[in-house]
């Protein structure tokens, strides 16, 4: 089986700017869902506590917002999750409440109303300090993984790979969220968790075809700059979409069967897999070659390189 | 060209073994298990003994047990199901603590894996299940260093007063003014004087003279050093209080720790009643020194059921029992530090206490008044109250240093200290974050991580095979023991599993065939170009090489910096994801080349490799 058979090197590098157009395109639009919809954190960040409770026969939601309202948690988010007989019930934090005996409260209200008993499957409580330094952490994580991957490529390659790499992946982060904005998914740690790892893994994508482009300025004289990169791309194309397909069967395996806590990790994977391979490839190298990149680059390593060989 | 060495060969067929060695017990299973352990600081467990105790308590109640284990901290027995477990627990806990209101062992409820002895021997243990795994109640509980820090300055306030009364320095107004101690004086000459007596007799304070309209003014604050001194001691006089606490509620492996400067995590695995666990993590035990009625006869009458009124009847530690006031002396609040020592006199071992200025005032005159009588001091915890010792008074004691001895052990000595300081808790704690987790919500967890982990391999397994046919099977080896090496990673580390942990399994995987599909489709391009079968695979191997590090390094950077600033969940998928990363290298490479090298290495005249088909431009 050979699923590319490809007989001359496709000219990407003629539709370069097509593709940073459309990219830019989806890059305003996830700016402009972030603006305006903004994120819809979990109880990790905002604080506040989320209980999980299980009936044996579904319960009316409405009575239960009644019980909690009457207790004085007028605030409180009923709905079900997963199944009818699960309810799950958020209670941000508020001034002068004791904050830690809210579960407790809640269950001891629930559990008096008429009608079958609630198992308490999970309680996650996280009191307003906890939520402001994972913000901060989540962004000094951000930074890191930024400063890293900048200083890995430079050192490795040349500056103009490390800056269009990073440029083309961030945009990926940010469209990521953007999604994340539009149909308001719960943007909880395992999401985080998610796009950052999405970030470390197109920048993979990236590395494999820079790769190539610097094998390819080396070994082939007399192409141009977008003809080497169409070689690179063209050369890389069967194991980039074999790859990712790889990586996405597993995510969707995750997708299918990882229940509700695995669900916005995997669809935030998936998201990221898609435009990964969009922006690693079509994004980042039409930037290397307006950047500059070019042959005299490459031809100091050279020597290197073949002394490190033999 | 294409054959490994033989230690290459051998390296790799060793590794892989001990993957499968650290590996096996996750697929033993669970066992019920009773374990015990020392319930109190002072106790130490004692293997062999306990062993025997344990054995003979359960011969006694007609229990057979699958087995029984020791290690430095406790003694575990496995048995065949839940009921005869908890028929032993019963056993065991009767036989370790005669007396139910004082248990000196903690005898809870276990899991044990099944595996075999000799794996347990070479410590190849089952992974370590995070609490939305298994089940359980995780808290985090910030430490007001804050109060802790007020609590000194207002007994440092009392103190201050005493010693300028006693020194007969006239002031006028002693007050705490937010994170300092403000003593008023009338004149120049005595705030002089005020200052070298407070300088000599208390080193952790600063002081700075001032003026205020009239009034000459010291300002004492504490010293950076004295505050961490503090704060340090906080915490850990409330992480001790918290082992205490804890051990009450018999859980098998709670886990209290330290985290940053002024948090601690607690982690009960297994404790499903959370309203119990807060109750106890958050209960305040009082201290309380009353006085003891030895009128004669009074106790006698007292036994057989007379209780003169206001007293009440107790028992000492010893068992015997003891009729006290009820009218409080003192209370715990009084007292700022506890400490195990020794008798400046006879060596004896001894309790040193310290109270605070208005408690040593009080002391005074109670000693003064009480001498030859006997004073006992309570811990009252739920409501419930014990003699912790009942020492004679000797004479009177002032100052407010107080020494409790006599008839006591250096061990019993560092008990009591630690029983009195613990009696309430250093500074106050506030619960920030709580997440519990229902029993069966972390078995459907593991079934769900499972599941993904399963259909997405097999999946990636058929779709390699068939695409790149002999090479594609080696690839899915090289995946399989990838797998294998994490897994026994992660437990021999006993790094702690979590859901998202499970996923980053996944992902590893799904992200680690990258670097075959990397290898096959240089080997085919080169097929293409016309190579031969052997320098084909032998070049395929080594570009391929400079591509997969590179890729590995830049996803590893993102891992790390998960690792460096994820907390909870985040931190478990990170520690995965970087063990991952740094297996796949491992086997994508190593394993699967050596595994070619065996397949084609010694074949000269090779025509064919089987790795699908290889489509040729133009043909």
């Amino acid at each position: 089986m050979e699923f590319f058979r490809i007989q001359k090197d496709i000219p990407f590098m003629k539709h370069a700017l097509v593709f940073n157009i459309i990219s830019l395109i989806t890059f305003l639009l996830a700016v402009f869902f972030l603006a305006t919809k903004g994120l819809h954190f979990s109880v990790e960040f905002t604080g506040g506590t989320l209980m999980e409770v299980s009936y044996a026969e579904a319960p009316a939601l409405d009575k239960l917002r009644d019980a909690l309202g009457k207790e004085g948690y007028q605030d409180a988010q009923v709905q079900n999750f997963g199944s009818s007989r699960d309810v799950l019930i958020r209670l941000p934090n508020r001034e002068g409440m004791e904050t830690g005996k809210v579960s407790e409260k809640v269950m001891a209200s629930l559990s008096a109303l008429e009608g079958g008993k609630p198992e308490l499957r999970r309680v996650e409580f996280v009191g307003p300090q906890v939520g402001k330094e994972l913000a901060s952490d989540g962004a000094m994580a951000l930074l890191l993984v930024i400063g890293g991957i900048v200083v890995y490529l430079a050192m490795r390659f040349e500056w103009r790979f490390a800056v269009s790499a990073i440029i083309a992946n961030l945009h990926d982060v940010i469209i990521i969220l953007g999604f994340f904005a539009l149909f308001q998914w719960e943007f909880s740690l395992p999401v985080l968790a998610a796009t950052l790892a999405v970030l470390g893994y197109s920048v993979n994508e990236s590395v494999v075809v820079f790769d190539r482009v610097r094998e390819t300025f080396k070994k082939k004289r007399g192409l141009t700059t977008p003809e080497v990169l169409d070689h690179a791309i063209t050369s890389t194309i069967s194991r980039t979409i074999i790859t990712h397909g790889s990586t996405q069967i597993m995510v969707l395996s995750m997708l299918l069967f990882g229940g509700e806590t695995l669900y916005y990790f995997a669809l935030a994977l998936t998201i990221g897999i898609c435009f990964g391979i969009y922006s690693s490839v079509l994004v980042a190298s039409p930037l290397v070659m307006w950047l500059g990149v070019s042959r005299e680059q490459f031809i100091q390593p050279k020597k290197e390189k073949q002394e490190a060989v033999v | 060209m294409n054959r490994y060495p033989l230690w290459k060969n051998l390296l790799i067929g060793l590794v892989l073994l001990w993957g499968l060695i650290y590996t096996l017990p996750n697929f033993y299973g669970e066992v019920p298990a009773v374990q015990v352990s020392s319930g109190k600081a002072t106790l130490k467990l004692d293997a062999t003994t306990a062993i025997k105790r344990v054995e003979e308590s359960l011969a006694a109640a007609g229990i057979q047990h699958d087995g029984l284990f020791a290690d430095l901290t406790s003694v575990r027995a496995r048995f065949r199901d839940t009921d005869t477990q908890l028929k032993a627990k019963d056993a065991i806990e009767k036989a370790f603590n005669p007396d139910a209101a004082d248990p000196s062992y903690v005898v809870a409820l276990n899991l044990l894996s099944a595996s075999p002895q000799w794996l347990t021997n070479i410590h190849a243990l089952p992974m370590y299940l995070g609490l939305d795994l298994r089940g359980g109640v995780h808290f985090l509980l910030q430490v007001d260093m804050k109060g802790a820090v007020t609590k000194r300055l207002d007994a440092t306030t009392g103190d201050l007063r005493t010693l300028l009364r006693d020194k007969n320095i006239r002031h006028a107004g002693i007050s705490r003014e937010g994170a300092s101690v403000v003593v008023k004086f009338r004149d120049a000459e005595t705030q002089s004087r005020a200052r070298s007596v407070i300088g000599a007799a208390n080193n952790d304070l600063q002081l700075v003279e001032g003026q205020d309209g009239a009034d000459f003014k010291l300002t004492a604050t504490l010293t950076p050093l004295a505050q961490k001194t503090i704060q340090e001691f906080a915490l850990r006089q409330n992480i001790g209080t918290l082992h205490n606490r804890i051990n009450e509620l018999g859980v098998a492996e709670p886990v209290i720790q330290q985290q940053g400067l002024d948090r601690i995590v607690v982690q009960l695995p297994g404790v499903q009643d959370v309203a119990k666990a807060k109750d106890i993590l958050g209960r305040t035990a009082t201290l309380e020194i009353r006085l003891v009625d030895d009128s004669p006869g009074a106790l006698e009458g007292a036994l057989q059921g007379n209780i003169p009124p206001g007293t009440e009847l107790y028992s000492e530690r010893g068992g015997n029992p003891l009729l006290v006031k009820k009218q409080v002396v003192l209370t715990g609040e009084r007292l700022t530090d506890a400490q195990p020592g020794f008798d400046g006199q006879n060596h004896e071992p001894a309790v040193h206490l310290t109270l605070d200025a208005a408690g040593a005032r009080i002391f005074k005159d109670i000693t003064r008044e009480n001498i030859n009588k006997r004073m006992a001091i309570l811990l009252i915890e739920k409501g419930k109250g014990e003699v912790v010792t009942a020492p004679v008074i000797r004479s009177e004691i002032g100052g407010g240093r107080v020494q409790i001895s006599g008839r006591m052990s250096s061990e019993e000595a560092t008990d009591t200290a630690l029983l009195l300081r613990a009696g309430s808790l250093a500074a106050p704690m506030e619960i920030i974050e709580e997440r519990t987790i229902g029993p069966s919500l972390g078995a459907e967890n593991i079934t769900k991580g499972f599941h993904s982990t399963l259909w997405g391999f097999i999946a990636i397994a058929v779709f390699m095979c068939a695409y790149y046919m002999l090479f594609g099977l080696v690839s899915v080896i090289a995946l399989a023991s990838n797998l294998l090496l994490l897994v026994a990673l992660l437990s021999l580390l006993q790094a702690t599993l979590t859901l998202p942990g499970i996923a980053a399994i996944a992902l590893t995987l799904g992200m680690a065939i990258d670097a075959n599909v990397l290898i096959n489709e240089r080997i085919r391009e080169e097929l293409r170009n016309g190579s031969s079968p052997q320098a084909a695979i032998a070049t395929g191997y080594d570009r391929a090489f400079d591509t997969i590090l590179d890729s590995n390094v830049t996803t590893l950077i993102a891992g790390i910096a998960l690792l460096v600033f994820g907390s909870g969940p985040v931190r478990g998928f990170a520690v995965v994801h970087c063990l991952g990363i740094l297996t796949s290298m491992f086997s994508a490479i190593l394993v699967s080349r050596g595994l070619v090298n065996l397949i084609y290495g010694k074949k000269r005249k090779l025509e064919k490799l089987a790795i699908g088909q290889v489509w040729k431009p133009g043909v």
